[in-house]
């Protein structure tokens, strides 16, 4: 595909989500001019470059719905719900349009283009109620950037009030401006001089000039900041973006000191400020009336991810360099074979006990450590953008099953492994969707349970110890335990006679394939595919999933994975002669092995009961004990263990391999790794060996029900 | 109606800007309509440039005419790009009130 297109592709689609996003965000605050001029933006952006790469079915769609958001903009016509549904699904449609670019379609297949016309029929109500009054065309030197919606207001608007001392300084403030001519065209310019006092009082080496300019141009705020920053303290430099609102031209007029009167006249033959605008005095926003009552959430936290993050990506978007992920991905291969090899240099150093030459590697170890950790910071993103989709998901599902339902959205600027984040959309897609759908009850139901008519659907992201955390937590019913355990029993997962399933390991059961609770099949879940996929997915990205739930009260799916598949702080420990590299992050101690207590899978830390298993009985390695045992304590999901091991070889450096599918029903093994010394070390699953530990431990604890509780 | 016509030399920059000031607002004192010749002018700078808004400014509040005669490529260019091309034609008029001065 065309280079360009493909850029345009990868753009459009997230000005396409920036235009979504900012969409339901005025379902919510219709008063917010601020984002309407920034959908705005997003689809005149899109329209814009369409035209460039001369793709015209996206072109001519995107300017129909312009015009409507246009005149949205101008405060023509009002935000209801029903031109927010329909503004969404011109955005479904121009994705889809998009997808057949993608494609490679010249021409659009018969029925989307039907499909377009429909919807455009539908825009055009919006779009043609009214003429466009006139006030709101731009003076003709203006109309000369044909393809700009509203040209008026697409320039930049720079104020110019230059210090009285500043021809003294030697500068003249022509030149400044003739400079700026250079980065755009002037489209309008008004000169001004009413700070002259009479003849008699005029020195004529002060200045008394200002200058308000229309610019337009393709340049930044910082470049055209930038043309005047040899007079910055010899000027008041006040510049508004193209698309700014009535409200930022009335308030720069107040700051400006010329009478009120003559910089309105100025800005009205500049065609950027409306009578109408002007009448509506200084804060016209909130002449709007507010059409969706039942958008409006009174005292419920906002859903606030697209909010605050429109403005901060917008500033981080010019400081990003787009670069192909597989040159990425060679990049951190290359530095875990770097791993691989400092290590082993490491070693023959420290072996020929040269003392030069030791910390001559060890300092290379320390840069080479350095340089892992910022190659793997480079592939980690934030999750905000992932979940971020899930506005519009909730949205939508909402509507449909006519549930009320309100998405929040926190840790949104937790960070995890690039790989890590395309893969787990659909997972939280089918967990989110399991919430609304069987989570939160009907809103009867939940104003009969004495709870808030909305219903609340939770995304959190945290990190915690190596490993990111993802809930998804709804303010629901809870899991049906007796649905459940009868639906298990029916289809033989169970023996029905076994009833001394806990609450928990009977939750569990919600994981396991064909397995559904939903009396009504709906087209959203309940078709029993579905946990089960999850759980499949999630493990496929070395992560663990789990279930919590009160009743009356919610639930939690909680979801844990590794922060980056690719290479880790490890704890090399030995066994005889092998070794294992247990992940640092899970390490919490080391401490001796007592001999009086190594009958018992307990030990005493600290006052602490803390179960543990030997590697050497795990592996069934031969061989006798050594006279001291270490046991290396970790953690897991909030429950610690013991791992007793021979010896403990220190921290290392671990670029995971994976084990081959041959290996791939093996528990307690993670990957494998190479030791500098060219041995291969296995990885330990600490996961899966604390829940083995944990597992051994509540059996021992339910059988002897007078031990003390465990976890 | 007395007319005269004053023709400047020298650049309207800011090296000369007190004499020129002077010698405007003398010439226009003396006269009701006052025609400037500004083809020799071979620069102009944002001093030249209010000196010749204040002469203007001061020929409309008197209800005086001041017209430029004739002027360098470089002075009708600085003009243009000021948009001050129509407030330098402008006629002294009894009735309207100067844009100037409110």
């Amino acid at each position: 595909m065309d280079e360009l297109i493909s850029v345009f592709i990868q753009e459009g689609r997230e000005q396409l989500q920036a235009m979504e996003n900012g969409l339901l965000l005025l379902e919510q605050n219709a008063d917010d001019h601020d984002n309407i001029n920034s959908i705005f933006r997003a689809a005149h952006t899109i329209k814009g470059s369409s035209g460039v790469i001369e793709c015209h079915f996206i072109e001519s769609f995107m300017h129909k719905v312009e015009n409507a958001l246009d005149r949205l903009r101008n405060g023509e016509i009002n935000v209801s719900a029903e031109l927010i549904s329909l503004l969404l699904r011109c955005c479904d449609h121009l994705a889809i349009l998009l997808d057949a670019l993608a494609a490679g379609a010249a021409t659009l297949p018969a029925a989307t283009s039907q499909a377009g016309d429909i919807l455009l029929n539908e825009l055009s109500a919006y779009s043609a109620a009214e003429p466009q009054p006139a006030a709101d065309h731009p003076q003709p030197g203006a109309a000369s950037s044909a393809d700009t919606g509203s040209p008026g207001s697409a320039c930049w608007h720079i104020s110019l009030r230059f210090a009285p001392h500043m021809l003294r300084g030697g500068m003249d403030p022509l030149s400044f401006i003739g400079f700026l001519a250079t980065l755009g065209e002037i489209v309008a310019l008004e000169t001004l001089a009413d700070t002259m006092p009479p003849a008699a009082d005029m020195d004529p080496e002060t200045c008394y000039l200002g200058f308000e300019i229309q610019f337009q141009s393709s340049a930044s705020l910082a470049e055209i900041e930038a043309v005047f920053d040899f007079c910055r303290d010899d000027c008041q430099l006040r510049i508004l973006a193209p698309d700014s609102k009535p409200s930022d031209f009335i308030a720069l007029i107040q700051a400006l000191p010329e009478d009120n009167q003559r910089l309105e006249d100025i800005l009205l033959r500049f065609g950027v400020l409306s009578q109408a605008a002007l009448a509506d005095g200084p804060a016209p926003v909130q002449q709007q009336p507010d059409p969706t009552p039942s958008a409006a959430l009174p005292g419920r936290p906002h859903p606030a991810g697209p909010s605050n993050q429109g403005g901060e990506n917008k500033e981080a978007k010019a400081r990003l360099i787009r670069v192909q992920a597989d040159k990425l991905d060679m990049l951190i291969d290359l530095v875990g074979e770097l791993v691989i090899a400092g290590a082993s240099a490491n070693l023959l150093a420290q072996r020929s006990g040269q003392g030069e030459l030791v910390e001559a590697t060890s300092v290379l170890s320390r840069l080479v450590e350095d340089i892992r950790n910022s190659a793997l910071q480079l592939r980690m993103v934030q999750i905000g953008e992932t979940f971020n989709r899930f506005n519009r998901v909730v949205r939508d599902v909402s509507h449909e099953l006519d549930k009320e339902i309100d998405l929040v959205i926190r840790g949104a600027e937790t960070e995890l492994d690039k790989s890590v984040v395309e893969k787990i959309g659909d997972p939280l897609m089918h967990l989110v969707r399991n919430s609304m759908d069987h989570g939160i009850e009907a809103a009867d139901l939940r104003v009969a349970a004495g709870k808030p008519r909305h219903g609340l659907v939770e995304l959190n992201a945290y990190h915690d110890s190596g490993s990111i955390v993802i809930e998804v937590r709804d303010d629901g019913g809870g899991l049906p335990r007796d649905k459940i355990l009868q639906k298990a029993v029916e289809n033989g997962m169970i023996p029905p006679t076994q009833s001394s399933l806990t609450d928990q390991e009977i939750f569990n059961l919600i994981w396991e394939p064909g397995f559904s609770t939903a009396g009504q099949v709906t087209n959203l879940s309940g078709r029993g595919v579905g946990l089960d996929v999850v759980r499949r997915n999630i493990q496929a990205l070395r992560g663990s999933c789990e279930v919590s739930s009160q009743d009356g009260k919610g639930t939690v799916f909680t979801i844990r994975l590794p922060l980056t598949l690719a290479i880790i702080d490890g704890f090399l420990v030995g066994v005889e002669q092998a070794c294992y590299v247990i992940p640092l992050d899970s390490v919490i101690e080391c401490v001796e092995l007592k001999d009086e207590v190594a009958e018992h899978n307990f030990l005493n830390l600290r006052g602490e009961i803390l179960p543990f298993l030997r590697l050497r009985e795990l592996f069934d390695i031969s061989g006798q004990h050594p006279a001291r045992e270490n046991v290396v304590v970790v953690k897991f999901a909030g429950h610690k263990a013991g791992i007793v091991v021979d010896q403990l070889l220190g921290e290392y450096q671990t670029v995971i391999k994976p084990l081959s599918t041959m290996f791939r029903n093996l528990r307690g093994i993670g990957g494998s790794t190479i030791l500098g010394s060219g041995e291969v070390a296995l990885i330990l699953d600490v996961q899966a060996l604390t829940q083995r530990i944990m597992q051994v431990a509540e059996r021992k604890n339910s059988r002897t029900p007078s031990s003390i509780s465990t976890s | 109606m007395v007319s005269n016509c004053l023709v400047l030399s020298e650049d309207l920059s800011i090296y000369h800007a007190q004499e020129q000031k002077q010698l405007l607002l003398d010439a226009l004192a003396g006269t009701d309509k006052l025609e400037l010749d500004l083809s020799a002018v071979t620069d102009i700078d944002s001093s030249g440039l209010q000196l010749l808004i204040l002469a203007k400014r001061e020929a409309l509040q008197q209800n005086k005419q001041l017209i430029i005669m004739a002027s360098s490529p470089v002075v009708t260019e600085t003009i243009s790009f000021c948009r001050l091309t129509a407030f330098f034609e402008k006629q002294p008029d009894n009735t309207q009130e100067s844009a100037w001065t409110n």
